[in-house]
């Protein structure tokens, strides 16, 4: 499975066919600090993604004033 | 995982609350949480004129989004620091944005109207880039809502900001600022009301919000930014947070609930003056803005030349300071 990270962009693969909490766990992201988008669609943790998925984890802490 | 609300297909998990919701409810709690934090501060009027502060970020694009869905006459102020290709695609969004919605974007340019940018603030001056960006927005928002008679400036701080603050206040025992941290400022001569809608809202939500809602903001960080110490507040409050969910909320809500009051009676008034130079409202001889861009561009501070009247002097100059002794609860980056 893909999975593109942010800031700086780039994409790895990681193993598919898990709940999205396992795949964040391995990557060490804390789940509260990302959106895992998939197709469009936000995903919790509690969804399964497949191998042939392409996930982006996109970071929500800002470091500046909104 | 379903919504806590109607039991459809949930898109987002939010511990704090121990609730998940779809994406119809989430939006409807969002602009809920922002009708209750204008509500319960008295922050906005219905028929005020609001200028919000918009990076093009995701906090004060869904605010801004937020407002104008409210309908309230809410228009948009965006600053151009002169960070390279970040602050061309912040523009840029930003922009979009104004058009898609059919809303009015004034943009300023920092170095055209002052003399200097960020990246140059950040090696001729004293203070930080990031201090330095914290105080020019300060002041050349309140500044741009003089001159175009606004009666508030919105802006996108959100819960993991004014948390971080409170936590990097506390550390030091900054009992002044600390006192003074409220999601609305008052009006005072020569300063804008300046309200902060999403206080109650994580950072989480605000990126969620946004996306749900197809805003496209910013993703990329501020090359600025790295390692400053609102971050690193930010991470280990997220640290204590994801191990006791709540956390934050308890921590900055319960400030306003039950620290604020406290803190506020042992607070110190101070007595404002002039600015020598811009006539805005000040502690010293020369305001916070005034010191820093002198500074950073090798100038001598002079006063500028009398007037009869001096509060005729704050008012034509309008060059407004939010000096960091009145607006400055925040905690500049080092």
């Amino acid at each position: 499975m893909k999975v593109v990270l942010r800031n700086p962009d780039r994409e790895i693969d990681v193993v598919g066919d898990r709940l999205v909490r396992e795949v964040l766990t391995e990557l060490a992201i804390d789940p509260d600090t990302v959106l895992v988008i998939r197709s469009g669609e936000l995903l919790t943790r509690h969804d399964r993604v497949r191998d042939v998925d392409r996930l982006e984890v996109r970071p929500v802490i800002s470091g500046g004033a909104g | 995982m379903r919504c806590t609300r109607c039991r459809e297909h949930a898109v987002i998990e939010l511990r704090r609350h121990n609730a998940a919701f779809c994406a119809d409810c989430f939006q409807g709690v969002f602009r809920n949480q922002v009708a209750r934090a204008i509500d319960e501060y008295d922050m906005i009027e219905t028929d005020d004129r609001i200028l919000v502060a918009v990076s093009g970020g995701k906090d004060s694009l869904a605010l801004w989004d937020v407002l104008l869905e409210a309908g309230y006459h809410a228009d948009g102020l965006y600053l151009g620091l002169g960070i390279g290709g970040y602050s061309d695609r912040s523009h840029e969004l930003t922009s979009a944005f104004a058009e898609q919605r059919g809303a009015s974007l004034r943009t300023i340019d920092l170095a055209t109207e002052q003399g200097f940018d960020i990246p140059l603030a950040g090696r001729k001056g004293a203070r930080s880039s990031c201090a330095v960006c914290g105080l020019s927005k300060r002041y050349l928002f309140n500044r741009a809502a003089l001159e175009g008679g606004y009666d508030v400036v919105a802006t996108g701080h959100n819960l993991d900001d004014e948390a971080a603050t409170l936590l990097g206040n506390t550390l030091r025992w900054n009992v002044d600022y600390i006192a003074r941290q409220s999601p609305v400022l008052p009006a005072a001569d020569g300063l804008v009301r300046k309200v902060k809608p999403l206080h109650r809202l994580a950072e989480l939500e605000t990126a969620a919000y946004a996306f749900l809602r197809g805003i496209e903001y910013v993703v990329e960080e501020c090359p600025l930014v790295a390692g400053n110490t609102q971050l690193r507040y930010k991470e280990s409050m997220n640290a204590i947070e994801a191990r006791s969910p709540g956390a934050k909320t308890q921590f900055f809500l319960g400030y306003l609930d039950r620290g604020m009051p406290i803190f506020r009676t042992a607070r110190e008034e101070v007595a404002l003056t002039a600015c020598a130079r811009c006539g805005q409202p000040t502690t010293g001889t020369f305001c916070a803005f005034c010191r820093a861009r002198a500074q950073i561009l090798g100038e001598r501070l002079t006063p500028a030349p009398a007037r009869d009247d001096p509060r005729e002097l704050a008012g034509e100059l309008s060059d407004d300071v939010l000096p960091d002794e009145i607006y400055g609860a925040r905690v500049d980056a080092r």
